[in-house]
């Protein structure tokens, strides 16, 4: 602030905590309503208060007891499989990303600057636009059903190779230099010293990759036909397919608080990264 | 920075590299594999199917060049779901873009709390879209949500299941709140890089400031704006199906039905390769000028 107005300054609070609590209202109802009986909420208006159902809604869920609708699969067992397809695409998209990166900055090979277009192009081929064909592919290969089905054909990633390239491209040849006096080979020097230094654009592209990993819908609804291979947002679309009289909404809104716990905390516990990562990685 | 200094970073090299016959291609070959196999192969298999014509069972295909083509055009739920589609993406990104930048401008202002509010605001971006669709469908269901109750009581009858406005209102409404976070960061960020002293000699030039927000913070945050608004369009695009299958499946009728939920409905329930190859075809070239667009900036911003 460059002068002092301490009307605009209290306009400014108010506005913000305006754009606040707008955004944190259907976070606060959907809380609410895990936390009453089915009865409370389909009795027009909801309270806004919390009921004393948490127990009982967040076990059902978990279980998979007691729900109507089209769906009544165990949401633990779909959270299990949400985050091992969310840390598989993480690290599979930063671990394939860093080697690719690596091998196209430190070596010289023919077609090397063709390999980084095409890993580059991939960015305007999204899953929305192939979706018949790569779910073909997934098919001929036997991978419907799998989690190599949910995680490999998103695994590519240009915007992580893109990231570390412009990295090692900053990194000081000296230290090449130094490993190659010392005896280090190329895996050696990749190990000990490439990776170390990459820590922060790692734990960056981590975050944004788990959230991706996590928050994936349109690939999981065609590869996934078996309840026991729903990740947990695909398990809430279907909780709700029978319509507004037939979904248990208590259980619902339980499942989604469940849901959004592990992408949130990611968020919330690496905040520094994330905003640094995402404004960096993205212009 | 100038543009061709900017250049040359593109283009650096190292000068010191290590030498194998063998090794880089083992280091290239997973990626490599996963693009070919899962990214150009399809890709290309949908240019392929979009010139030909295949019956239910897939046992015969013919080539028919670009009919595929030319009955999407004549296909008048295409185009419509082409305008439904233009007006989704602008009030996404135009609301999105000024709710985002008015809380950022006044997060940028407050002297105490911008940490706060920020830590506040950046929860929806972890909200998986589907999710973002079920919460808000909660909210408004035409009989037992909350919204539409406390709608009813000011005399707004809502029922997006039978009107088309209040089922693109609902759908653009999740779409908003799910990317405000996204877009606050950003203009934050943009909004803290600009110089303190520009702002002050504006201050003592006697600029109040609304008008120091016109004429300094505004124009300054531009790459920032557009880049921003190429990224909501693209989100609103292709990122948003989740919210729509979950919110209003497409309806009442198609009237939210947007292009990527066309392709799928059209290829995955109506069975209609050919055509739903074509739609992919036209939202690849929409994908790659999109693309193209934000490249052209990113060379071009360089210059600031």
């Amino acid at each position: 602030m460059v002068e002092r107005r301490p009307a605009l300054g209290i306009i400014a609070h108010v506005i913000l905590i305006l754009g606040v609590l707008v955004v944190a209202f259907p976070l606060y109802v959907t809380f609410i309503a895990s936390t009453q009986t089915a009865a409370d909420i389909v009795q027009a208006p909801m309270s806004l208060l919390p009921g004393n159902q948490i127990v009982e809604n967040y076990t059902a869920a978990l279980q998979g007891s007691g729900m109507g609708g089209a769906s009544n699969a165990p949401v633990g067992r779909m959270m299990l499989v949400s985050l091992i397809t969310a840390l598989v695409i993480a690290f599979g998209k930063i671990a394939i990303s860093l080697l690719s990166a690596f091998a196209i900055v430190y070596f010289r090979f023919p077609f090397r600057m063709f390999f980084f277009w095409a890993i580059f192009v991939t960015l305007m081929l999204p899953v929305e636009v192939r979706i018949g064909p790569t779910y073909a592919v997934v098919a001929d290969l036997g991978m419907l059903n799998t989690y190599a089905g949910l995680t490999v054909p998103l695994i590519a990633s240009a915007t992580a190779t893109f990231l570390f390239r412009q990295f090692f491209l900053t990194v000081p040849d000296e230290l090449v230099e130094a490993a190659r006096i010392d005896g280090a080979g190329p895996m050696r020097f990749f190990k000990d010293i490439l990776v170390p230094l990459s820590t922060t654009s790692i734990a960056a592209l981590f975050v944004i990759q788990f959230i991706y990993g996590w928050n994936q819908y349109l690939w999981p609804l065609l590869v996934t036909t078996d309840e026991s291979m729903y990740p947990v947002v695909i398990g809430i679309k279907r909780m709700i397919s029978g319509g507004d009289a037939a979904t248990d909404w208590n259980v619902v809104m339980a499942t989604a608080v469940l849901a959004m716990i592990p992408p949130a905390l990611v968020v919330i516990l690496m905040q520094r990264w994330f905003v640094k990562g995402l404004v960096d990685t993205e212009k | 920075m100038d543009r061709r200094s900017g250049l040359q970073v593109m283009a650096a090299e190292k000068r010191v590299v290590f030498r194998s016959g063998w090794l880089p291609w083992v280091l290239l070959a997973p990626q490599v594999i996963v693009i070919v196999v899962f990214f150009f192969w399809p890709a290309a298999q949908a240019l392929l199917q979009s010139f030909q014509q295949s019956d239910a069972f897939g046992l015969s295909t013919e080539w028919v060049g670009l009919q595929n083509f030319t009955d999407l055009w004549k296909d008048e739920t295409y185009l419509a779901s082409f305008k439904t589609t233009a007006l989704f993406s602008v009030l996404v990104a135009g609301l999105g873009l000024s709710i985002s930048m008015l809380l950022a401008v006044f997060a940028d202002r407050v002297v105490k709390g911008t940490h706060i509010y920020r830590t506040l605001l950046i929860w929806p971006y972890a909200v998986a879209p589907a999710v973002a669709g079920v919460l808000w469908l909660f909210m408004f269901a035409p009989s037992i949500g909350i919204v539409s109750y406390a709608l009813r009581a000011v005399g707004i009858d809502w029922n997006h299941l039978l009107n088309g406005t209040h089922a693109m209102t609902l759908i653009v409404m999740a779409a908003v709140w799910k990317q405000i976070s996204y877009n606050f960061l950003f203009f934050l960020a943009g909004l803290q890089s600009i110089p303190k002293s520009l702002v002050e000699a504006a201050a003592i030039d006697g600029a109040r400031p609304w008008r120091r927000f016109w004429t300094i913070q505004f124009p300054l945050l531009s790459p920032t704006t557009f880049f921003l608004f190429v990224i909501n369009v693209v989100y609103a695009f292709f990122d948003t199906f989740a919210i729509v299958d979950a919110a209003t499946q497409g309806g009442p009728g198609k009237e939210t039905a947007i292009l990527v939920y066309k392709v799928y409905y059209d290829g995955f329930k109506a069975l209609d390769l050919g055509g739903s190859a074509a739609q992919s075809v036209v939202l690849m070239v929409i994908v790659v000028a999109l693309t193209v667009v934000q490249f052209r900036f990113v060379e071009k911003k360089v210059q600031y």
